[in-house]
C-alpha cells in the first residue's frame, strides 16, 4: 500500500497505467478461473478490458505533455528491478495501444464463439496477458524489463495465432511467426549489449548517457533494425505476416497488425532517436530505402491476393514500408541539422502509426465479421454483401476510405504530412540526396495509389456487386458489441481525419524529445486549417473537405434520382445478347489483380496454367510465391538441413564408438594439458 | 627404508600395469574377473605401503575398503552373475589381441610422456608411478572400446576405477576419505546396475553382446 501511495504521488500518471496493466492481468486471471463460462467472459470480461482500456487511452493522452515520470518496481530477479518510465514517446504509443483496444476488446466480446479450439477462458487470459505485456514494453526503461516484456508479448500472441491449433496449416504458420520473432529477439539482446558499452548496467538511462563511436552506434542501430524489422515486417523478415494474420483469430489479426506492429516502431525511434541520440545520415538512407522497398513490395502483392485477409496483411507490411520511410527521412533531416522538417516528417510518422492502428484493426474485425457470417476468407466466393450486412459494409468502407488515403480521414493527413516533409528535402545540403528525392516522392505517390487500388478490390469484391454464392444470401450483420466496436474504431478514424490541428499538436512534445523542436505553435495559429510549416506553402482544411464531400455526394444524389429515376421506362429491352445479369460476369479478385501482376511481374514467382484453344474443360489456374523463400529462406533451410545431417553421422549408435568418442576426447585434452 | 618403500610402491606399480595389459590380452570371462581381483589386491598392498610410509590412518581405511569391496564383494557378484548367466566363454573383441596390445604400448608411451611433467611437480614417495596409473586408465578404456561383450565392459570400467584410484593415491596419498566413500558407494551401485542391465540383455536378446543394442538410434 505504501509503495502505491508513494507512485501515486510522484509519478500519477505512470501509476494509473501500470494499475491499468494490472486490472488486465487481473481480468485475465478471472478468465482463467471461471475458464468454460463462456456467458460470462464475453458479456462481463471482454467488454470490461474494453473500458480498462478505454483509461489506459485517456491517462496516456493526458501523460503526453507532461514531465517524464519513473518508477521502479521490485518485481523479477533480486537486485534486477523493473524500471519503468512514461515520456511522451512511451505515453503516445500507450494512447495508440488503448484507444485501439478498446474498440478491438468490444468487438472481441463478440467475436468468440463457443466450442472453437481454445476454451474461452484460456483465450481472455492470453488476450489480456498479450494487452498487457505491449503496454510493458513501451513503459519498460531498461533492458532487462524490455526484453521480459517483450518475450511475453511474442509468446501470448504465438498462443493467440494457434488458437484454432488442430488445423495443421494455423500451427506452421504459428511455428513460423514465433521462429522469426525469437531471431529478432536476438538482434535486440545483441543491439542492448552494444548499447550498454561495457558498462554492465542495462537501464536506458545508462544507455543514453554513453557516447558510442560511430562503429559501435552504427552496430547497435543495424541490430536495432534487424530485431525489429523481424517484428515489423520488414522485407525480407516480412514472411510470417502473410502467414500468421490469416491463421489467427479476426480480433487478434486486428491487435497484431495494428499494434503489435507499432511496438516495433516504438523500439526502433526509442533506440535511434533517443538512446542513440544522434542518427547518422545513412542511417536514414537506409530506413528510406528498406521502407520504400518494403512498401512497394508490400502494396504489389496486396494487390495480387485473393484472400481478403492475406491482402490486408500485405497492406499492414505497406503500411511499415510507408512509416519506415518516414522515420528514415526525419534521421536523415536530424542528421543534418533541419530539425523543423524532421519533425514534420517524425509528426507524420506518428500520425500514421495512430491511423494506420484505427483502421487496420477496423478492417481486420471487418473481415472477422464477414468471416463469421459466410465462413468464407476466399474473395472469390464473396460479393454484394453491403446488402446482407449493412452494418459491417459501411463501417468498413470507411476503413477503406482512410486505407487509400483519401480525405477527410485520418489516412490521408498522415500521407499528406509525410509528402509535404518530402517536398522539403531541397533544403538539403547533399546534392546526391537532393536528385534522388523527389524520385522517392513520386515512389510515395505510386505507392498511395496502388494502395486505393488493392482497397477498390478489397471493398468492391467482398461489399458490392452480386453475391459469388448462394449461402451468402444468409449472412448475417455483426451482433451489437461487434457493431460497437467498429463503431469506435470509425470514428476514431474520422475523428483523425477531422482534428488533425489538435492531434498533430499533442504530438509536438514527442517531436521536441526526439528532435528537439515541436510543431505546436505553428499548428495552434489556424484552429482549423492544417499548415505544416507556412501557410503560403501548404494547408489543408478537413472541414472544408468534408463538406465538399458531402455536398458531392448530395448533388450526385439528388440529380440521379431527379433526372435518371424519374425516367425510368420499361420496355422490353434490346439486351445486345446480354439479357441478364449473373454473378459469374462480375469482374473476380484474380481478374482485378491481373493488370497488377502483368505490370510488376518480375516481384512475383508466378506459375500460370492456360488452357488451350481446344480444352474442353478449360481451366485458368495461378499461383503467386514470394521470391524471398526461393531466394533466401529455402536456401538457409537446405544449409541447416545439410550441416545437422552432417552432424547426425556421427550418432553411429554402437556403445563401442561412444567410447571411442569419450576415449579420443580425453587423449586429446590430454595432449592439450602436454603442450 | 624410505627407498626401500619406494621400490616397493614401484613394483606393486608395474605389476598394476602388467595385470592391465593382461586382462587387455585375457579372452576368457573367468579369468578376467581373477585378474581383476589381483589388480586389486596389489592396489590394496600399495595403498598400504603409502599408508606406512606417510603415516596417513586414512590410507588404511581407504585400504580395507577396497580389500572389501573390489577384493571380495565385486569380484563375487560377478562370478555369481557369470555363472548364472552361463556366460564363461571366450571374449570376442573387435579388434585383435595383438592390436590391441601394440595400440596399448603406445598408449602408455603417451602417459608416460604426459605425466614426466607432473611427477616432476610433486613430492610424493609415489609420484614416479603417476605415468603408469594414467596409462592404466587408458588401457582400461582401450579395454571397454574393443570388446563386445557386457560383462568385460563392466571390468574394463571397474578396473579404470582401479587405477584413477591408484592415480589418487600415488600422487596426492589419496582423495580426501568423504570423496572415497562416495566413490566407493558409486562403484557399488553402478556394479548393482550393471547386473540388472545384463540380466535384461540376455533376457531380451538371448546373449550378452552388445552389438545387439546397436540400434540406438532412430532412421
Amino acid at each position: 500500500m505504501d509503495a502505491s501511495a508513494t507512485l501515486a504521488a510522484t509519478a500519477p500518471h505512470l501509476g494509473l497505467a501500470l494499475a491499468v496493466v494490472l486490472a488486465w492481468l487481473l481480468i485475465g486471471l478471472l478468465g482463467l478461473v471461471a475458464i468454460r463460462s463462456f456467458e460470462f467472459i464475453s458479456k462481463v470480461l471482454f467488454p470490461a478490458g474494453s473500458i480498462v482500456s478505454l483509461c489506459l487511452a485517456v491517462v496516456a493522452f493526458a501523460a503526453l505533455p507532461a514531465q517524464p515520470e519513473t518508477a521502479q518496481l521490485p518485481l523479477g530477479l533480486p537486485g534486477l528491478p523493473f524500471h519503468f518510465r512514461l515520456d511522451a514517446l512511451s505515453a503516445y504509443f500507450l494512447f495508440v495501444i488503448g484507444a485501439a483496444a478498446t474498440g478491438i476488446s468490444l468487438f472481441a466480446s463478440g467475436y468468440f464463439r463457443r466450442g472453437e479450439g481454445t476454451p474461452p477462458g484460456i483465450l481472455c487470459f492470453e488476450y489480456h496477458l498479450f494487452l498487457a505485456s505491449m503496454a510493458l514494453v513501451v513503459l519498460a526503461d531498461d533492458a532487462y524489463c524490455f526484453m521480459v516484456m517483450w518475450e511475453s508479448m511474442a509468446l501470448s500472441s504465438f498462443f493467440l495465432v494457434t488458437a484454432n491449433h488442430r488445423v495443421a496449416e494455423i500451427r506452421r504458420a504459428g511455428y513460423l511467426y514465433l521462429l522469426v520473432a525469437h531471431i529478432g529477439a536476438i538482434g535486440i539482446l545483441l543491439c542492448f549489449g552494444v548499447l550498454q558499452a561495457n558498462t554492465g548496467d542495462y537501464s536506458f538511462a545508462n544507455m543514453r548517457a554513453q557516447q558510442l563511436g560511430p562503429f559501435w552506434a552504427s552496430a547497435g542501430f543495424l541490430l536495432a533494425l534487424f530485431g525489429f524489422g523481424a517484428k515489423a515486417g520488414v522485407v525480407p523478415l516480412h514472411v510470417w505476416l502473410p502467414e500468421a494474420h490469416p491463421a489467427a483469430p479476426s480480433p487478434v489479426s486486428a491487435l497484431m497488425s495494428g499494434v503489435m506492429l507499432k511496438t516495433a516502431i516504438y523500439g526502433l525511434l526509442r533506440v535511434s532517436f533517443d538512446l542513440l541520440h544522434a542518427p547518422l545520415w545513412w542511417w536514414g538512407l537506409i530506413l528510406l530505402a528498406l521502407g520504400l522497398v518494403t512498401a512497394l513490395f508490400g502494396v504489389v502483392y496486396a494487390a495480387a491476393q485473393v484472400d481478403m485477409k492475406r491482402l490486408l496483411a500485405y497492406s499492414s507490411i505497406e503500411n511499415i514500408g510507408l512509416l519506415l520511410a518516414g522515420m528514415g527521412l526525419a534521421a536523415l533531416f536530424t542528421a543534418y541539422g533541419i530539425r523543423s522538417v524532421a519533425a514534420l516528417a517524425l509528426t507524420a510518422t506518428l500520425y500514421h502509426v495512430a491511423s494506420h492502428a484505427f483502421f487496420k484493426a477496423l478492417l481486420f474485425v471487418g473481415t472477422g465479421a464477414v468471416l463469421h457470417a459466410t465462413a468464407e476468407r476466399s474473395l472469390g466466393k464473396l460479393g454484394g454483401l453491403l446488402r446482407f450486412m449493412p452494418w459491417v459494409g459501411w463501417l468498413s468502407l470507411v476503413g477503406v476510405l482512410a486505407s487509400a488515403g483519401l480525405p477527410p480521414l485520418g489516412g490521408f493527413v498522415s500521407e499528406w504530412l509525410l509528402l509535404q516533409s518530402f517536398l522539403f528535402t531541397p533544403d538539403l545540403p547533399n546534392s546526391f540526396l537532393n536528385m534522388l528525392i523527389p524520385a522517392v516522392a513520386a515512389l510515395i505517390a505510386l505507392i498511395a495509389a496502388l494502395a486505393g487500388y488493392t482497397m477498390v478490390k478489397f471493398y468492391g469484391i467482398i461489399f458490392l456487386g452480386q453475391p459469388r454464392e448462394e449461402k451468402l444470401a444468409e449472412a448475417h450483420d455483426a451482433s451489437a458489441l461487434e457493431r460497437a466496436g467498429m463503431l469506435w474504431l470509425a470514428a476514431g478514424c474520422l475523428a483523425l481525419g477531422l482534428l488533425p490541428v489538435q492531434f498533430a499538436g499533442a504530438l509536438s512534445a514527442i517531436t521536441e524529445q526526439l528532435t528537439g523542436v515541436g510543431l505546436g505553435a505553428t499548428l495552434a495559429a489556424n484552429a482549423w486549417l492544417l499548415v505544416p510549416m507556412d501557410v503560403a506553402r501548404a494547408s489543408y482544411g478537413p472541414v472544408i473537405f468534408l463538406v465538399g464531400v458531402a455536398l458531392c455526394c448530395l448533388l450526385a444524389y439528388v440529380l440521379v434520382r431527379r433526372f435518371y429515376h424519374g425516367r425510368l421506362r420499361r420496355a422490353p429491352p434490346w439486351d445486345c445478347g446480354f439479357p441478364f445479369q449473373t454473378a459469374r460476369m462480375q469482374d473476380s479478385a484474380e481478374g482485378f489483380g491481373q493488370p497488377i501482376r502483368q505490370i510488376f511481374e518480375p516481384f512475383f514467382r508466378m506459375e500460370r496454367e492456360l488452357p488451350t484453344a481446344s480444352d474442353t474443360a478449360p481451366r485458368y489456374r495461378v499461383t503467386l510465391a514470394d521470391h524471398f523463400w526461393h531466394w533466401v529462406y529455402l536456401p538457409v533451410a537446405r544449409l541447416v538441413t545439410r550441416f545437422a545431417q552432417a552432424i547426425a553421422w556421427l550418432q553411429q549408435g554402437r556403445i563401442a564408438v561412444y567410447l571411442l568418442y569419450s576415449f579420443v576426447t580425453l587423449v586429446a585434452v590430454l595432449m592439450l594439458v602436454r603442450a | 627404508m624410505q627407498g626401500m618403500f619406494g621400490q616397493l610402491i614401484n613394483l606393486f606399480a608395474s605389476v598394476l600395469l602388467l595385470l592391465s595389459f593382461a586382462m587387455l590380452a585375457q579372452r576368457r570371462v573367468v579369468t578376467l574377473i581373477d585378474l581383476f581381483m589381483l589388480q586389486g589386491a596389489t592396489l590394496v598392498a600399495a595403498t598400504t605401503v603409502v599408508g606406512v610410509v606417510t603415516h596417513q590412518p586414512h590410507l588404511y581405511l581407504s585400504a580395507a575398503l577396497t580389500l572389501l569391496l573390489k577384493v571380495a564383494l565385486i569380484p563375487w557378484l560377478l562370478h555369481r552373475v557369470i555363472r548364472q548367466l552361463n556366460v564363461r566363454w571366450d571374449v570376442e573383441t573387435l579388434i585383435n589381441i595383438p592390436t590391441t596390445l601394440l595400440l596399448g604400448i603406445v598408449l602408455v608411451i603417451f602417459a608416460f610422456n604426459l605425466a614426466l611433467p607432473i611427477s616432476q611437480l610433486s613430492s610424493s614417495v609415489a609420484r614416479g608411478t603417476l605415468g603408469i596409473a594414467l596409462a592404466g586408465v587408458l588401457l582400461s578404456f582401450l579395454m571397454m572400446i574393443t570388446r563386445s561383450k557386457a560383462v568385460s565392459q563392466v571390468i574394463g570400467f571397474l578396473s579404470m576405477e582401479n587405477c584413477l584410484f591408484f592415480a589418487a593415491t600415488s600422487a596426492t596419498y589419496g582423495m580426501p576419505l568423504v570423496v572415497e566413500l562416495g566413490i566407493a558407494l558409486d562403484v557399488l551401485v553402478g556394479i548393482l546396475i550393471l547386473g540388472v542391465f545384463m540380466f535384461q540383455l540376455r533376457e531380451r536378446f538371448d546373449s550378452l553382446d552388445i552389438r545387439h543394442i546397436e540400434k540406438l538410434k532412430e532412421d
